[in-house]
């Protein structure tokens, strides 16, 4: 028994979690799949007075199209979304990264919503949501409001939520048809957080010409970070070598990574260059999937 | 700060358990110190090692990362109630011809995992099973033979799939 004593609420619906929120919310966490929270809290890192567990709020475990965006609710799991023809369908890019993100036994229980509230700048959910301009539904007591994720993700570990509000869904837009995407990290280990990786969308029009590309970047700072300068690039250039090697140098050139004890900043800002080529390359060689 | 007991109820290995308990009580904790189920073991106590993986309401989850009363009216399946009385699991029987263990730390986490994998997989590739054992720490085997036995885990469940 490691973690400090906490006052336990499992409240049965999102509003009864709102109004706990609304009381307890400068002492509370949330406690939805525990995955990141409960080492946290078994290390004493944390010690939250008050846990709020989200986990019987049956309300918010969907994963549902409402016209041409796929709405996921804060108990939507890893594990679920990976299993989802739906998603398969419709959000290849998030199909693509789900296996990267953790083992099998922690998406059994670790939701999307949580992954993307903890805002670890080694995640992966966190930069496919920025290449994917997902949107971000933050609820209170007081009412809701809808970010991206931009404004969502402040920094390392910190996102942008009050503390008497919470994460209820997160909103992802449906794939253009013809999309292609890439999802590419390098990790030291076949499990456990990557050393960095990148997001990228790409949409072409009828004669093959790049449409729009999106790329996001994880072990690229504080936060994901979109990388504009290379995304300017292709949609300036297109995907010709040329291009596409520049678009590396712009990416590496923009990011600004930490060191720590798996990778130096430059080997991180390197790798980030190296792998926004790759996938600029997988995408334009990929047929229409 | 509230040292409030709360109530919960958990079916582990079929039988129903009643008991009060502090919400910051881990189910690892649960399991060995109020039940006595002593097989499922605890060695980093944040989710990294494997060793406290226990099947939860059937999927594969870390013991040391659940809090018990949050998983109030679940069923749990530890390492003691994948035989039940009868003779080993075929995976355990696997494990122990293939001589997968030397301390035996690790093994009850390597089961759950590899019960819950062929269960999906029942026709896995090395690399597969690699990868589906990546996040199980062992001390002891250097791996190679906890392999050979998942694999030979998958026949034995295989040929009992064909004959049932
Ligand atoms: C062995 C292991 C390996 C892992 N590897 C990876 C990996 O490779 N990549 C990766 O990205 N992650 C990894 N993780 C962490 C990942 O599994 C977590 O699932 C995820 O970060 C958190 O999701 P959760 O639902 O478990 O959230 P919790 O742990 O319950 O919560 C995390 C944080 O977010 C807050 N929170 C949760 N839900 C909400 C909400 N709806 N609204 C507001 N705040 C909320 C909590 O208060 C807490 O501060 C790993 C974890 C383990 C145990
Ligand atoms: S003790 Fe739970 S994963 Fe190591
Ligand atoms: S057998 Fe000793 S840790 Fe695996």
């Amino acid at each position: 028994m490691k973690p400090a004593a906490f006052a336990y609420h499992r409240p049965a619906s999102l509003e009864e979690a709102l109004s706990l929120l609304a009381v307890h919310g400068a002492e509370a966490r949330v406690l939805s799949g525990g995955q990141s929270l409960v080492p946290l809290m078994n290390m004493r890192i944390l010690s939250p007075a008050v846990l709020i567990d989200i986990n019987r709020c049956r309300e918010l475990a969907y994963i549902r199209r409402e016209g041409g965006m796929i709405a996921c609710g804060a108990l939507a799991r890893q594990g679920e979304a990976e299993a989802s023809g739906l998603v398969a369908a419709t959000l290849p890019l998030l199909a693509s990264a789900l296996p990267h993100v953790g083992v099998r036994a922690s998406r059994n229980f670790g939701t999307l919503c949580g992954s993307l509230a903890h805002a670890d700048p080694l995640a992966e959910l966190p930069s496919v949501a920025a290449a994917l301009e997902a949107r971000f539904v933050i609820a209170s007591a007081r009412g809701r409001r809808e970010v991206g994720a931009e404004a969502f993700f402040v920094s390392a570990l910190t996102n942008c939520i009050e503390p008497d509000e919470m994460l209820a869904e997160v909103r992802f837009p449906v794939a253009a048809a013809g999309a292609r995407t890439a999802f590419l990290e390098v990790a030291n280990r076949g499990h456990g957080f990557a050393v960095a990786g990148v997001a990228a969308t790409l949409e072409v029009d009828a004669a093959g010409r790049c449409a729009g590309v999106r790329l996001a970047a994880m072990g690229a700072g504080d936060t994901t970070v979109r990388l504009a300068a290379a995304e300017a690039l292709i949609e300036d250039e297109g995907l010709s070598a040329a291009a596409i090697a520049a678009a590396g140098e712009a990416a590496r050139a923009a990011v600004e990574p930490t060191a720590d004890v798996h990778a130096s900043a430059e080997y991180r800002a390197g790798l980030i260059g190296v792998l926004v080529g790759r996938a600029l390359r997988a995408m334009a060689a990929a047929g229409p999937r | 700060m509230s040292r409030a007991r709360v109530t919960v109820r958990l079916t582990v290995n079929g039988r129903a358990y009643v008991r009060e308990v502090e919400p910051r009580y881990l189910l690892a904790d649960f399991l060995r110190h109020e039940l006595g189920l002593t097989g499922t073991h605890i060695g980093c106590e944040h989710g990294v090692c494997g060793a406290c993986t226990v099947l939860i309401d059937g999927k594969t989850g870390r013991s040391c990362l659940q809090f018990a009363a949050a998983l109030d009216g679940a069923s749990i399946t530890t390492v003691e109630g994948i035989a039940g009385e009868g003779p080993l699991h075929p995976v355990q029987e696997a494990f122990h011809e293939a001589h997968a263990l030397q301390c035996g730390y690790c093994t009850p986490g390597f089961l759950m995992t590899t019960i819950e994998f062929l269960a999906a997989n029942p026709d896995p590739t090395r690399d597969q099973i690699r990868q589906a054992l990546t996040n199980n720490m062992c001390r002891c085997t250097g791996y190679l033979n906890i392999i050979e036995a998942v694999e030979d885990a998958a026949r034995r469940l295989r040929a009992q799939e064909g004959g049932a």
